[in-house]
């Protein structure tokens, strides 16, 4: 008897979709102009803020929106997590399989405390944004002087 | 220096001007699929509208090329882990395809092409007689 072992997608082959991706954008770019973005963990994040809060943005194509969770420990950790399922075919044969599938988790740590209760996200296109709106506290303030 | 932080529009998804940026190209993932009737290519395409989708096929190649509006172009990230811009990928495909045949969806950031096969090429189960 033949023991087929059903191998779960891990960690290492979205590490080398990253790596590969990686070699991709600095033959692309010519090794310049996209030298910036670190590859880390699935899925790529880009994240920026503006006075109110913060942004956080994955491309997450083929994801469904109930398939995703986004979790917001302590106010300051991000969590997500999500399983990406292929399309069921019968027969044939893959010519070509270079999109991965299965589970994947990512914590982030927010560089603001954040308020939980408002947080937003929205998926659109196979890209999910997330609005995580600042807790008071965390946010910039200026300070008027009174010339007295 | 904190507050000059841009005030942006009610959610980070608005949608922000048009900014051009050095345009950049991006190879998408693809998977091919084929049974005895079709091809079947299936390939991440996120954030392309299906209006901005070009599929073009001609004597065998295979052209799709995805526009993708900007994104957060007018924002500096804190952190940047990948890039945006349109994509572009090319086949060549050796079968012989019906062209009038061929259809294309795109769901959530997926695109689906279906290749169907011409009738002469399908293999056919032939019938013994006695």
């Amino acid at each position: 008897m033949w023991g087929i072992r059903w191998q779960p997608l891990n960690v290492a082959d979205w590490s080398n979709w990253q790596h590969d991706m990686d070699r991709f954008f600095e033959r692309f770019a010519g090794g310049g102009a996209l030298r910036r973005f670190a590859q880390a963990a699935f899925p790529a994040l880009n994240l920026w803020e503006d006075s109110d809060r913060l942004c956080v943005e994955a491309e997450l194509p083929g994801f469904e929106l109930d398939d995703l969770e986004i979790v917001v420990t302590g106010g300051k950790r991000l969590t997500l997590k999500g399983t990406r399922k292929q399309a069921a075919v019968t027969g044939g044969v893959w010519h070509r399989q270079e999109r991965n599938f299965g589970s994947f988790e990512r914590t982030l740590e927010l560089p603001h405390d954040v308020d939980a209760e408002r947080v937003s996200a929205e998926f659109k296109l196979g890209v999910l944004t997330i609005t995580l709106p600042k807790r008071e506290e965390s946010k910039p303030r200026r300070i008027a002087v009174k010339i007295s | 220096m904190a507050n000059t932080l841009k005030k942006n529009t009610p959610s980070c998804s608005a949608p922000e001007a048009q900014v051009m940026k050095g345009a950049v190209t991006y190879s998408p993932r693809f998977d091919i699929w084929e049974d005895d009737d079709e091809l079947v290519l299936y390939g991440d395409l996120p954030g392309v509208e299906s209006g901005d989708l070009n599929i073009h096929f001609e004597q065998g190649d295979l052209k799709i090329y995805g526009k993708v509006a900007p994104r957060n172009a007018n924002v500096e990230l804190l952190y940047g882990e990948y890039g945006i811009g349109d994509f572009h990928r090319s086949f060549s495909v050796s079968e012989a395809i019906d062209s009038e045949k061929i259809a294309a969806e795109l769901k959530n950031g997926v695109l689906t092409v279906h290749l169907p096969k011409r009738e002469a090429v399908k293999p056919r189960r032939i019938e013994v007689t006695s």
